[in-house]
Formats: structure tokens, C-alpha cells, sequence
């Protein structure tokens, strides 16, 4: 999916998640970006909805559930939460959903660093395929994929949503830098 | 004992980080690594729950022949950061904590499944030892064995040098003392040489001198002042006093007079320089009070350092043991 289409989908998920906020009554939100994909559409939807605190940054490496299978991530950058998340509405921003263990990882990233009012989950894609019960608020895409397929979000300008196959059976090597799709 | 089977042990057959024994054999990408994993676990220091769950049930040993207190505590919270469940284990010095006795200690705790040993100990190789004994899937990690290797500590300082001056390439930097005895010192000089350091100096009596110390890659010389000149770094070791069996300096106060650090002698070093200790202090012996507490001593930051560059060897160590004969494919949306 090229750019253009993919700002589309962040621009409507600007207007969704302003229509989400009017309802709920949040006047303003923190909003936190899970590295690196949720992170890019953080940054436009931040200055779609011209919020005033800035932008959170959430690495997710030490929560993964896949430690004990795959070893460390390679790639941490360290979480940065510049204002605190204690009894603040948070809209939590990602680029894909699927299983739904990153967004599980992220809830216990971001309560490590206190205790929320509420979490907003808003993504740029989703697609079937969920292994816990998590689902967003605020959607840009949904999304079918074949099976054995995978999508990723590149960036950080432009952003471009790439189709690819899932790495079959391979095991995924610690000293390994994420694959392009 | 062969270092180079201090090497084998130390990585997996895919090259992965096992056991942290030595620096010594380690590559470049290995060291940065490391590095760069503990700048991550900087920060979870700032996190209002000051723990992650990696290591969520595992549990780490701590094997200590020779007592320590910065190092033991950094360790154990280093672990319980991680949310490992830790054990200490104080065993007092003597001669005959080695062998059998060491090794029922071993196959005891092998028993209790802990999955990692922390080891101190007097004896050089101690660590290696251990290492070579346990059961596949303990890791060991070398918390410092006689006068030759501390890792963990040596990689700490390296981080506190990258924090405060980024790039090795250009650095000038001066260690002071007892080279001798320093098992600290041999994993710096190590460390910087792989991390390719401008330049490394020794300063100290020729007393407390290694025999051929020049083979290690660094430039000597026995004045202070000579040696500080125009240094980026300025580390500072501990006089062993416990490690010398014959009398090797007149007297501390003689010492000072030659090889303490005043603010006055450092007045030759780079007005940016730092200045470093890995404790104890000896204050009044290898420096003066207004240098250890001066605008240029990190030697408190180091100690926060610790706990981070230690939460990053455990946390591979711990990963590695994770990939044994696993055959895994990620399922993050990522």
C-alpha cells in the first residue's frame, strides 16, 4: 500500500480518534507511540490532533512473551515517557495489530510507569488473526492477508505498508536484524 | 589454566554470549553489544516499577568466596531488575573451598535449579573452573577471581567512558596504581584495546608493575604527572593491600605523595577529563577528597552503571540458554 493511501488511513484515524475523544470527554490525552512503526504514526497523529504534552515512546523488548524462546531483542531503544501516565487518558498507538501480544507486552510496559486512567488502542492496520482478546478503539485499514503472509509498516518517511512472506521455520537468531519483509 | 578455553566456553556454537568470564577473546561487535543491551536497561531505572519481567523465573546464585559489597548488591539487583529470584550465598575464603567441596557446592545448587552462578573468588580461574563443571544450562558469570579478570566491572567502566565520550577511537586514557594485583585493571586494558582506545597508559611504581606490562598494549610511566598529561580518562584503582604478601610500598602515606590524585596533578589532564574509581576508595591514599567528590569524578555514576551493564550480561547470558535447541519463529506483530 503506498503512502498516500497510508496518510489517508492516519488522517481518518486522526478524525476518528478526535470523535472518540469528544464522546469520552478527554480533553487531553498522552499520547504514546510502541516503537518503531507505532512510533511513526504517533508522530502524524500527534500533530493531527495538535496535542499539547509530547509524545511517548514505548519499547516493548523487555515485556515480549518471546524471551524465553528467541533471547533478546536486538534492537532496544529505551522506553521515554516524558510526562508521567499516572491517572492520564493514554492513547496507545501502533502500526499493525494481529495477535494482539504486542499490544499485551505495551499494557504491562506502560503500567510499569504507573497507573493510567484509561488506554485508547489505535492502529494503522488490522488484520484476523488475534491470539488474546485485545481489540482497538480507532482502526486505519483493515486488512486479509494469505497465509504464511505478513505486512509491515517502513519508514520513517514515506510510509509504506509492505506485503511479505512470514519467515517459515526459521528460527529467528538474536544477532539478527529484523528482516525485510 | 588455557585461556583460550576460557574462550570456547564463553559463547555459544552460534556465538551467542554463555558465560562471561573474561573479556579477553571477546570481539568488538560482542563488547558493543553490551553495551548497547545496558543503555536500554538504563532505563528501567526511570520506570515507576523498577523491574522488567525477563527473567521471570529464573534464578541466579550469587557465589561469593570473597566478600564485596558493591559488587554482590549491583548483582542482586541487577537480577531482581530482571525479576529473576536471587540467591546469596556467602561462602568465607579458605583454602579448601576448592575442589570437592566446591564442586558438592556445584551439583547442590545445580539441584535447586538455579540457572546462573555469580562467582566471585581469591583464586585466578576460579570462575573458568565453575564454569567448566556446570551443568549445560547454567550460565557463569565471573563477578571478579584473583588478580585476573572482572569483567562485569571492566564493561561498566567502558559504558561510563562511552556515556561521557562516545567514540574510543580518540581517547587518551591514564589507569593509575596497582597494576599488579588489578584484575580490574587487566579487564580494562583489555576491553579498550578490543574497543580500539587511542591510546592506554599505566601509571604506578615499578613494584606494582605485571612483569612485560608493555606486552598488554599500553604505554607505561612511573610519574603521575607525566602519565595524566592531556588524558580524556583518568582511572584510579584500589591499593590491594590484601593481595600483597611482601611489602611492595614503603607506606599509604608515601604512596600519596607519589600517586595520589590531587586536583593540582590533574591540572594536566583535558579540562573535559573524568575522572574514575570502582571503589572502595581509599581516600587520602589514591586520591584526594576534592577530586573523589569534584565535578570531574563519575565514580557514583559508574556505580548506577553497574546495575545496568550487569542487568545486560545476565539478561544475554539468560537469552542464550533460552535458544538452546529451540526452533522458534516470532509471533509479535512486528
Amino acid at each position: 500500500m503506498d503512502h498516500a493511501a497510508v496518510e489517508a488511513a492516519i488522517a481518518s484515524m486522526g478524525v476518528a480518534l478526535q470523535a472518540l475523544l469528544e464522546r469520552r470527554q478527554i480533553a487531553a490525552p498522552l499520547m504514546v507511540g510502541i516503537h518503531t512503526g507505532g512510533v511513526w504514526v504517533a508522530e502524524r497523529l500527534h500533530t493531527e490532533l495538535a496535542l499539547a504534552d509530547p509524545l511517548g515512546h514505548l519499547d516493548i523488548s523487555y515485556y515480549r512473551d518471546d524471551f524465553s524462546r528467541i533471547g533478546m531483542h536486538p534492537q532496544v531503544r529505551p522506553s521515554h515517557l516524558p510526562v508521567t501516565v499516572e491517572n492520564r487518558h493514554i492513547i496507545l498507538v501502533d502500526d499493525v495489530l494481529q495477535t494482539g501480544r504486542t499490544i499485551r507486552a505495551a499494557l504491562n510496559t506502560l503500567f510499569d510507569y504507573g497507573r493510567p486512567k484509561s488506554v485508547i488502542l489505535a492502529t494503522l492496520a488490522e488484520l484476523d488473526g488475534r491470539h488474546l482478546p485485545i481489540e482497538p478503539n480507532v482502526v486505519g485499514l483493515h486488512a486479509r492477508l494469505e497465509t504464511g503472509e505478513r505486512i509491515k509498516l517502513t519508514g520513517p518517511a514515506p510510509l509504506v505498508l509492505v506485503r511479505g512472506r512470514a519467515p517459515a521455520k526459521t528460527a529467528l537468531k538474536t544477532h539478527q536484524v529484523e528482516a525485510a519483509p | 589454566m588455557s585461556h583460550a578455553n576460557a574462550h570456547d566456553l564463553q559463547l555459544d556454537p552460534a556465538g551467542h554470549l554463555k558465560h562471561l568470564l573474561t573479556v579477553e577473546g571477546l570481539g568488538r561487535e560482542l563488547l558493543t553489544e553490551v553495551l548497547d543491551q545496558a543503555e536500554g536497561f538504563l532505563g528501567v531505572a526511570q520506570q515507576a516499577v523498577k523491574k522488567v519481567p525477563l527473567c521471570r523465573g529464573k534464578v541466579v546464585a550469587n557465589l561469593f568466596f570473597e566478600t564485596s559489597t558493591r559488587t554482590r548488591t549491583t548483582f542482586e539487583l541487577a537480577a531482581k531488575r530482571l525479576s529473576a529470584d536471587v540467591l546469596n550465598l556467602n561462602i568465607a575464603a579458605s583454602a579448601t573451598t576448592k575442589g570437592e567441596t566446591l564442586l558438592d557446592t556445584l551439583r547442590n545448587l545445580e539441584a535447586m535449579q538455579v540457572d546462573m552462578f555469580v562467582v566471585r573468588h581469591a583464586a585466578s580461574g576460579a570462575a573458568h573452573f565453575i564454569a567448566s563443571q556446570a551443568a549445560p544450562h547454567v550460565s557463569v558469570i565471573n563477578a571478579g577471581d584473583g588478580r585476573h579478570a572482572h569483567p562485569t566491572q571492566g564493561m561498566l567502566d567502558m559504558f561510563t567512558i562511552r556515556r561521557h565520550k562516545g567514540a574510543f577511537e580518540n581517547l587518551r586514557i591514564a589507569i593509575v596504581g596497582d597494576i599488579l594485583h588489578s584484575r580490574v585493571a587487566r579487564s580494562q586494558i583489555a576491553a579498550l584495546n578490543t574497543l580500539g582506545a587511542g591510546e592506554i597508559r599505566v601509571i604506578g611504581p615499578r613494584t606494582l608493575m605485571p612483569a612485560q606490562v608493555e606486552s598488554l598494549g599500553v604505554r607505561v610511566f612511573e610519574d603521575l604527572r607525566e602519565g595524566v598529561r592531556d588524558a580524556d580518562v583518568v582511572i584510579m584503582l584500589r591499593l590491594q593491600r590484601e593481595r600483597m604478601s611482601v611489602a611492595l610500598l614503603p607506606s599509604e602515606h608515601e604512596y600519596f605523595q607519589l600517586y595520589g590524585l590531587t586536583e593540582e596533578r590533574l591540572s594536566t589532564a583535558r579540562p573535559d577529563a573524568i575522572v574514575m574509581h570502582p571503589g572502595p576508595i581509599n581516600r587520602g591514599v589514591e586520591m584526594d577528597t576534592q577530586v573523589a567528590d569534584g565535578p570531574r569524578s563519575v565514580i557514583l555514576e559508574q556505580v548506577s552503571n553497574g546495575i545496568a551493564v550487569r542487568m545486560a550480561v545476565i539478561a544475554m547470558c539468560i537469552g542464550t540458554q533460552n535458544l538452546r535447541g529451540q526452533d522458534a519463529v516470532g509471533d509479535l506483530d512486528d
